[in-house]
Parts: structure tokens; sequence; C-alpha cells
């Protein structure tokens, strides 16, 4: 560690002010800050500071996502195994998925990072720490066969279009991980949905089925899986997304250590809820007879409710906010998947759309607080 | 029937280094100093030149605008400097103490017998009215207002805050006597915010208000009351006065002596016997802590841990202050420090509430500053009805119509003092709302 120390300290005069490569401050500070917390003490305000700090927060979130990205990594290959009736362990499929799942995450990461030092380089302002969520959010949330060239080029898109122009991280309108997915879904549809994406293809079979049991019942198919399927995760799916049990661990430590909101995750589970029940009670298709506890487990709900809705920049800013934000986005997202079957994924669309809807939602909070306030001031002076 | 308040969003941060229950009489400074900055919002006129000779509660200086509101020594003896700074602002005055006090004598008169201007006129003649804030915009009164009301807070909620109801044990008649003096300067009530946890001296406290105060910090702080009891609206004013300075304010009409002693604490992990001591503002405090902290790597504050001020190079105590807390200062790199749940720098913050530890904080800033992103732990330490987040921007953009209706009329800094601490993008809230204050003051007055 002294060596590392010693090893900055020896190079930093190049890149302070007049240095050889002042330009590149940024990027020198991201990587330093990245190997140490600067020594630096307060000088104004409070004596005393948490020790928590953006990275420690997004790096927390990157753990909580750890536990569905090792089951997707296993869960591509044993969905590869089973569809191409080999025998296999369970570590070959954890293998096998971990060589497939991999390249995708590099190439996220090199690829926005890459954007996000370039823009701090070019504005001269720090490296912001939001890119190492979204990084690990990007391919979790993608079909495992994409190709790794539409994969950066989502990820180019939801970079610069999703959270540069509007400022860096902070200050973007939506997610920029949902930015990605919903780029490559509307660019490169046959890529993102259909019923040979979710798996690899396996060499030795013609014709193969792997849809999601959304697209199934999309189609008025009858599935073969249980509910235990659905909880644990053995089902097609995004690569992150299948497994509920995974995704509540990391529910767990996000709202152990209230890095999310427990509002918005609760709310919008309860709003999920009630919409598939009133559409239980209405039955009129398959997707609407299919039980309402069931679709909680199935699809990108559960993962988009935790990950994505609880995003603290894009979601709704106040109490009251967060609690209509979350619920709403339960609500659209069972609705877009029943009513439209061409978009059995509907989490992400009612996210997108609640990102948009949230400064206004905060904006009638907020005015309510205001209202107050004047109310106060007017009976007063009266 | 006492009143009552209760908070549930806040932080209660259980520091090591409490005060134990003692006093013991500090030596007599041979310096003192009186820092015009400290007094915010005033202009200071001098009265008085290098080698003069001064009196305990003769004029220093007094305020430009208002000359009635005069600032006096706390000590007698010889002005050896007058330290001046950029465009000749005065920084501060320095008194060589005389080996004894000799007291400017002012009247010795009973507040019940007399009026609200003669009180004034004492209060203002003696130095004693600087002790008077006002809300909105969190600076020293104008004599001219008519106060809609008082408060005074006795209950110190802040990490190793100061225990009032033992600082003040033998002061209290004093103290009854200072709020008789306050209940006169208002037509409205005085309110004693004390501490709901216990019975003390003060729930006997009579002709004023007691609130019950329950919940973590900040619900000692003034605000909080306020926004319940007597809600602050355009034109307004509230004061607010320290129990240590309402004390002080009944000594001054029992003896006729402005004399600023007082009990302070001396607290902090850093501190080798954290106690209370008797001591007078403006001391000069460097031989004093010399041989009372554990070694040299430290952060000394004048106050607490959350609103003090630093004063490691400048140790004197300031007008405002009951406390000093020493910490350790925490300059140093740290490998990997953003690592959660991994080694010395992991604090179990995560979690607000409840820390059943003694904590050993430094000052170090752990980490640099960001954009905000993570508006939920603003609100969490916020229990007054306001939005943090949306305030805190509007006073950056120094927006005067949003600043006012989303209620900075209604804070004081101190108030952001918790959201300083917890916020992830290290935004120094504080500062922003004493910048947007400022910009409201000019704009609206």
């Amino acid at each position: 560690m002294k060596v590392l120390e010693k090893f900055f300290n020896k190079y930093e005069h190049l890149f302070l002010e007049g240095g050889k490569y002042e330009k590149w401050h940024p990027a020198f500070m991201a990587l330093y800050t990245f190997m140490f917390t600067p020594d630096a003490t307060t000088r104004k305000g409070a004596h005393i500071r948490d020790a928590v700090d953006l990275k420690r927060v997004m790096f927390t979130v990157v753990l909580a996502l750890i536990p569905a990205t090792l089951f997707g990594m296993w869960n591509v290959g044993y969905q590869y195994f089973t569809h191409a009736q080999l025998d296999f362990t369970n570590m070959d499929a954890f293998v096998y998925g971990f060589w497939k799942v991999l390249p995708m995450i590099v190439v996220s990461y090199v690829v926005g990072l890459s954007i996000e030092f370039y823009f701090a380089v070019l504005r001269g302002h720090d490296v912001n720490e939001g890119y190492l969520v979204t990084g690990l959010l990007i391919p979790l949330i993608m079909p495992v066969t994409i190709p790794l060239w539409i994969l950066a080029v989502s990820v180019v898109f939801a970079v610069i279009i999703g959270k540069e122009v509007f400022g860096g991280t902070g200050m973007n309108i939506v997610n920029p991980a949902l930015t990605a997915r919903a780029f490559a879904f509307f660019a490169y549809p046959t890529f993102m949905s259909g019923n040979e994406v979710w798996i690899p293809k396996p060499e030795n079979a013609d014709a193969y089925s792997g849809e999601t049991i959304l697209g199934a019942l999309g189609q008025g198919h009858h599935i073969a899986y249980t509910w235990k399927d659905m909880f644990f995760g053995t089902i097609p799916g995004s690569i992150g997304e299948t497994s509920v049990l995974m995704i509540l661990i990391g529910a767990a430590l996000l709202l152990y250590t209230r890095v999310a909101s427990w509002r918005i995750m609760v709310s919008g589970f309860l709003g999920a809820a009630i919409m598939a029940f009133i559409f239980n009670l209405w039955g009129a298709n398959t997707l609407m007879q299919f039980p309402w506890w069931e679709h909680l487990l199935v699809g990108g709900l559960a993962f988009g409710v935790v990950f994505m809705a609880t995003d603290p920049v894009t979601a709704a800013q106040t109490r009251k906010g967060k609690w209509i934000y979350g619920f709403l986005i339960g609500l659209l997202a069972i609705m877009i998947r029943v009513f439209n079957p061409a978009y059995p994924e509907g989490v992400m669309l009612a996210i997108l759309l609640m990102n948009v809807i949230a400064p206004t939602i905060d904006y009638y909070v907020i005015q309510a607080n205001i209202k107050k306030r004047m109310k106060r001031l007017v009976k007063q002076t009266a | 029937m006492h009143k009552q308040v209760k908070i549930s969003k806040g932080l209660d941060i259980n520091l090591k280094g409490k005060p134990a229950l003692k006093i013991s009489q500090a030596p007599r400074s041979s310096k003192y100093v009186v820092r015009p900055t400290e007094f915010y919002g005033i202009n200071p006129r001098l009265s008085v030149r290098v080698g003069d000779h001064v009196d305990a509660g003769q004029p220093l200086f007094y305020h430009k605008y208002i000359d009635k509101i005069k600032f006096t020594s706390p000590v007698s003896g010889t002005i050896e400097d007058i330290i001046r700074g950029e465009r000749r602002k005065i920084l501060k005055i320095v008194i060589k103490a005389d080996p004894q006090d000799s007291f400017k004598e002012f009247k010795v008169s009973d507040p019940e017998q007399l009026d609200k201007a003669q009180i004034l006129d004492l209060l203002l003649e003696s130095g004693l009215f600087a002790t008077i804030k006002q809300r909105p915009y969190d600076l020293i009164a104008n004599p001219e207002d008519e106060p809609k009301a008082i408060f005074v807070s006795a209950f110190d909620s802040a990490p190793l805050g100061v225990d009032y109801s033992f600082a003040l044990k033998d002061k209290m008649k004093s103290f009854a006597k200072g709020l008789k003096a306050l209940t006169k300067l208002t037509s409205g009530k005085v309110y004693l915010i004390t501490d709901g946890r216990k019975a003390t001296d003060f729930d006997k406290m009579e002709g004023v208000e007691i609130i019950k105060a329950f919940g973590p910090h900040p619900v000692g702080n003034v605000s909080v009351s306020v926004e319940k009891f007597e809600p602050i609206s355009k034109g307004d004013r509230i004061w607010t006065v320290n129990p240590a300075d309402v004390a002080m304010i009944g000594e001054f009409f029992e003896t006729g002596r402005y004399n600023p002693a007082r009990n302070i604490a001396l607290a902090g992990s850093k501190v080798k016997e954290p106690m209370y001591y008797s001591i007078k503002t403006g001391a000069d405090l460097s031989a004093f802590l010399k041989d009372k902290l554990v070694d040299d790597d430290v952060r000394i504050i004048s106050g607490n841990v959350l609103t003090g001020s630093n004063i490691t190079k400048d140790q004197f105590l300031n007008f405002y202050d009951n406390e000093v807390t020493v910490i350790p200062l925490g300059k140093k790199p740290r490998f990997m420090g953003w690592l959660p749940f991994i080694g010395k720098n992991r604090k179990g913050f995560y979690k607000f509430g409840f820390s059943p530890k003694e904590l050993d904080l430094d000052a170090s800033l752990y980490g640099e500053e960001r954009a905000f992103v993570m508006n939920e732990e603003y609100e969490a330490v916020m229990p007054l009805d306001i939005y943090p987040v949306h305030l805190l921007k509007a006073a950056l953009l120094g927006d005067v119509e949003k600043m006012e209706q989303l209620g900075i009329l209604e804070v004081a800094p101190e108030d952001f003092a918790l959201v300083d601490y917890i916020n992830s993008s290290k935004i120094e809230a504080q500062e922003l709302i004493r910048k947007g204050l400022d910009i409201m003051q000019v704009e609206i007055g």
C-alpha cells in the first residue's frame, strides 16, 4: 500500500495545474480516489462526517447485484444444457454461463467508463461513480445471446443521451440502464424478444422453444413451470431477472444499508399485486387469468422494482411522492404486460414512463407544502 | 401541564468523550479575545485603540448601523492588539488581562421593577444584548423589533452536548431572574425547551411556557419548537437566547456587573479527562488545554462537533459557545476507504438511529463532493416540515422566491448540521443555508 501511495505521489505533479497532463487530472483523480480515500478533513460545516460516500453507496448496490449475477450465470448454463438435453453438473452450468456473461459485463464497463472518463476530462469535473452500478445493470437486463456490438451501441446511447447530456450522475431524468435496454429493444427488436434469444442456441437442435413465461402466456400457451421455478429462477429470461430469491437477497442488503427506498419497493409490489388481482377478477385471457402472486414472480418486475425503480436520481424525491411513484410503476407494469402482449415486458416501460412523471409528482407534493405555508401567512396578515 | 414536542426524524450520534459531571476552576488566562466576526450580521466600529485600558463590561466596539448595540470586554485589561484582515476588516481584539478584574459598575436592579425600555437600555449598554439572536436569518437581534416570542433551549441534544441542568445548577436563581427580564422584552410568550427524559430544575421555572422535548437530535434546536408553537411568517421576529446567557443576564441584574464566566464542557475522545470547567468567554485556551489532551493530532472545536468552529490554530473560546470539543484529526489517506463493512473505516452509519457503541469519530471528510444523489438521507434527519433537498437546491441557485416558499425563513444553519454529517454527496448544507439566508436578508430584510 505504501508503494502504491508513493507511486501516486510521485506522478501527481504531472496532473496538477501546470503539469504536463493537467487536462487528465480528473482521470488521475478517479484512479487515485478509487485506491485511496483522500486525506481531506472538514473545512466548514459539521466537523464529523459519516464515512459513507457515493463510491460506497454505488459499491453497495453492486454487492447487492452479485447474487443475481452469479445465479444468472449459472442459469444461462442450466437453460442451455437442459434444452440441449445434455448431462451436466452445476459447475458445468456455471462455467458455461460465466464465459457467456463475463464478456458482456466487460464490454459494458469498458465502453461506459471510457465515455464517463472522456466527459470528465472534457468538462474538467470529477468522474462520477454512477456508472459502477449502471455498468452491471445493463448486461443483467439483456438476453444472453445479444451480440456484443449491440450491447456496446446501447451503452453508448444510454450514457450519452441518457445521462451526460443532462450533466452526468445526479442530473439525469431517466434511468440510464433502462435507456440502454429500451434503445436495444426498439432498435434491434429481433435480438431482444422472441423465443430464441433467451437461451444460447444448442448446436444439436434445429428447433427449440426457449420462450419466457410471459411470452408463452401472451401467445395463450400453457406453461410448464411451477411457482418454485419462478421463485428460484430456473426459467428463461434476461440474465439477472429470473431469480426472485436472489433479487430479494440483494433487496435485503439495500434496505439494511438504507441505500434504496423501502417505500418504493413496497408500493411497487403493492401496485403490481393490486393490478394483477383486478385482472384475475376480470379474467378475459390467459395473461389475466395468471394468478396475481405469480405475476409478481415472473418477468422483470422484481428486478425492476428492487434495482431500477429505486434509483434515487430518477425516482420521486419526496416521501409521499415515492409511494405514488412506486405504486404506479407496479400498476402500469402489469397493465402493459396484460394489455399489450407485444410488449410482455411492461416493467421497463413503466419505470421509464414514471421516471419522466416523477418530477411532476414531486411538484404537486411540494406545492401542497408551499400552499400550507402560504395559507398560514395569509391568515397571519389578515 | 407542560407543552410537548416529539420528533422521530433525526439522529443521535453517540460519541466517545462525554464530560463527567464535575466542575473545576480553569486558571485565569493572560489573554482574552473578542472577535467581531462571531457576531453574525454586524458591522463593527471600534471604540478603543491599542494601549487603552478597559474595565470588564466597557465597550470595545459597536454596530455601525444600530450604534446602540455595543460589544464589551469580558475582562479588565489593556488592549494589546487589533488584528485586521483583508480590506482592514477587524478580525480580533486582543486584551491583555489584569491580574484582578475591575468592573464597570451598572445599577443593581430587579427586572421585575423595570419596564421594557429600561431593561433594553441596560442590556445594550452592558453588551449583553449581543447574546440575543433572532429568527429568521439567525443573527443578532435588532432592539427596535418587537419579538413575537422568545425561545430558550436548555436542551443541548447535539452529540456531546452540554448538560445545562448541571452546568447551571448553582446559577438557577440567576437563571430565573434572567428569564424574568426576557419576559419583559416581548408581548408574547417566553418558551423554555427542556429535556423530556428527565426532571430538572428548569421544570420549576415560572412565568414561562415549558416545552418538554422528546426524540433524537435536533429536537433541542429552537426551530423544532418554533415550528410547532410559534411558526414564523414573513415579518415575524423570534428571539433566541442560550440558557448560559440567560443566567448571565440574571447575574448582571443581581450584581450590576458584566461577567461572562460560565461552566463549559470540555469533551471529546482526545481529552484525557472530559469534564466541566469554569471559564470566561474569549479566554485564551492554549495554556489551559496543553496538558489536557491525549496528543497533538487533533481538531479543537469551540462548540459542538456539528456546528462549532475550528479553533485548532487560534485557541480562544467563542462568545456563544459553552463547550470545547477535541476530536482526532484523521488526516490520512485510506486504502480503498470506500469499501463497506471492512476495516476500521466502517462506522456502521448506513443505519440511522441508535448506535449502542460509543464512536470515536475524526474530522476526516471521507470522500469528495458530488451532485445530490441519495435524497432519502436528507429527509431522514430533517424533522421540520420542509423539503431539505429542494430547499438546498433553491439556496444553491439563490432563488429568493423558491427559498421563501420552501420555508427558509423557518430554519437556521444548525438545523442542517445533521445533513452535513449524513449526506453521501458531501454537500455543505449549513454553508448553503447560511448563504441562502444572507441572500434573503438582502432581498427582503
